[in-house]
């Protein structure tokens, strides 16, 4: 934990499938934007980034541009994000930049997921202030389709 | 969905917040504050190597940020924790962390159908 407590998110989930489904669904970027809700441009490639339009409807100005830094098969994908790069006027990209890291794991159940995403306290202060926005409104969205996938 | 209430009110506000525990010594402050209760600056000062006018600042900048509030007692001023505060941004904290839980929840759904 960082001293202020604000730099990362740690999260751990058991899932019912095999490490090679959930690696595929993590990787492809088809499959990564049915479940994230995102239609990317194009594949994941380490070193390379990988841009793409949120496709919930009423949201799809909001653009995603990840840079992926590890694809170690079946074990671990990382990428780097700037949580706030929707300003077109701004280039973000010698901003610091927050750290996705998806780690997978087979265990008898299934896959054991673990994710963190850290460098929030990297963060120039009022870009935080916008990520923490933009977070919000794109974790809204993913709380609306869930709803909508539940019948809710 | 209740996070959805919560969340917009809680950002908002979260952000002076956060720009404001960004700082090494304004931790140590807090901490000092928070395990030596209210002190006064001489206080603060006597284990800090840093001057009584940063810290002065410092102490404004929290204070600004809602996390400490100070009143007078003689010619000294006494620095407290304002602990709800820091309720809030565990609170805020929180909210980020299940939207992430609702992201690995649709995760789930896709990979286990």
């Amino acid at each position: 934990m960082s001293p202020s407590g604000t730099d990362r998110i740690e999260k751990q989930i058991l899932l019912r499938a095999p490490q090679a489904r959930v690696w595929r669904a993590l990787t492809d970027a088809a499959e990564f934007g049915e479940w994230f809700r995102v239609r990317l441009d194009g594949p994941f490639v380490p070193g390379a980034h990988t841009t793409g339009h949120i496709t919930y409807p009423g949201y799809e100005h909001l653009r995603m541009d990840v840079l992926v830094e590890q694809m170690e098969a079946e074990t671990l994908f990382s990428f780097r994000w700037h949580p706030a790069a929707v300003d077109p006027k701004v280039d973000y990209h010698h901003e610091p930049s927050t750290l996705v890291e998806f780690r997978l794991e087979a265990v008898a159940e299934g896959t054991l997921l673990r994710l963190v995403e850290s460098g929030f306290d990297q963060l120039p202060a009022e870009r935080r202030e916008t990520a923490y926005r933009m977070n919000e409104g794109g974790w809204a969205i993913q709380m609306d389709n869930i709803q909508h996938h539940v019948g809710g | 969905m209740a996070a959805r209430g919560l969340r917009p009110v809680a950002t908002q506000e979260a952000a002076p917040l956060f720009a404001a525990l960004g700082d090494e010594t304004r931790l140590q402050l807090l901490a000092r504050l928070c395990s030596g209760g209210p002190l006064s600056i001489t206080g603060l000062s006597r284990t800090s190597a840093v001057s009584r006018q940063a810290i002065t600042k410092h102490l404004d900048v929290l204070s600004g940020a809602g996390l400490v509030r100070s009143r007078r007692h003689g010619r000294e001023r006494i620095w407290e924790l304002e602990p709800a505060r820091l309720d809030d941004a565990h609170q805020y904290l929180a909210g980020i962390s299940r939207q992430w839980d609702e992201a690995l929840g649709r995760l789930k759904s896709f990979v286990e159908r």
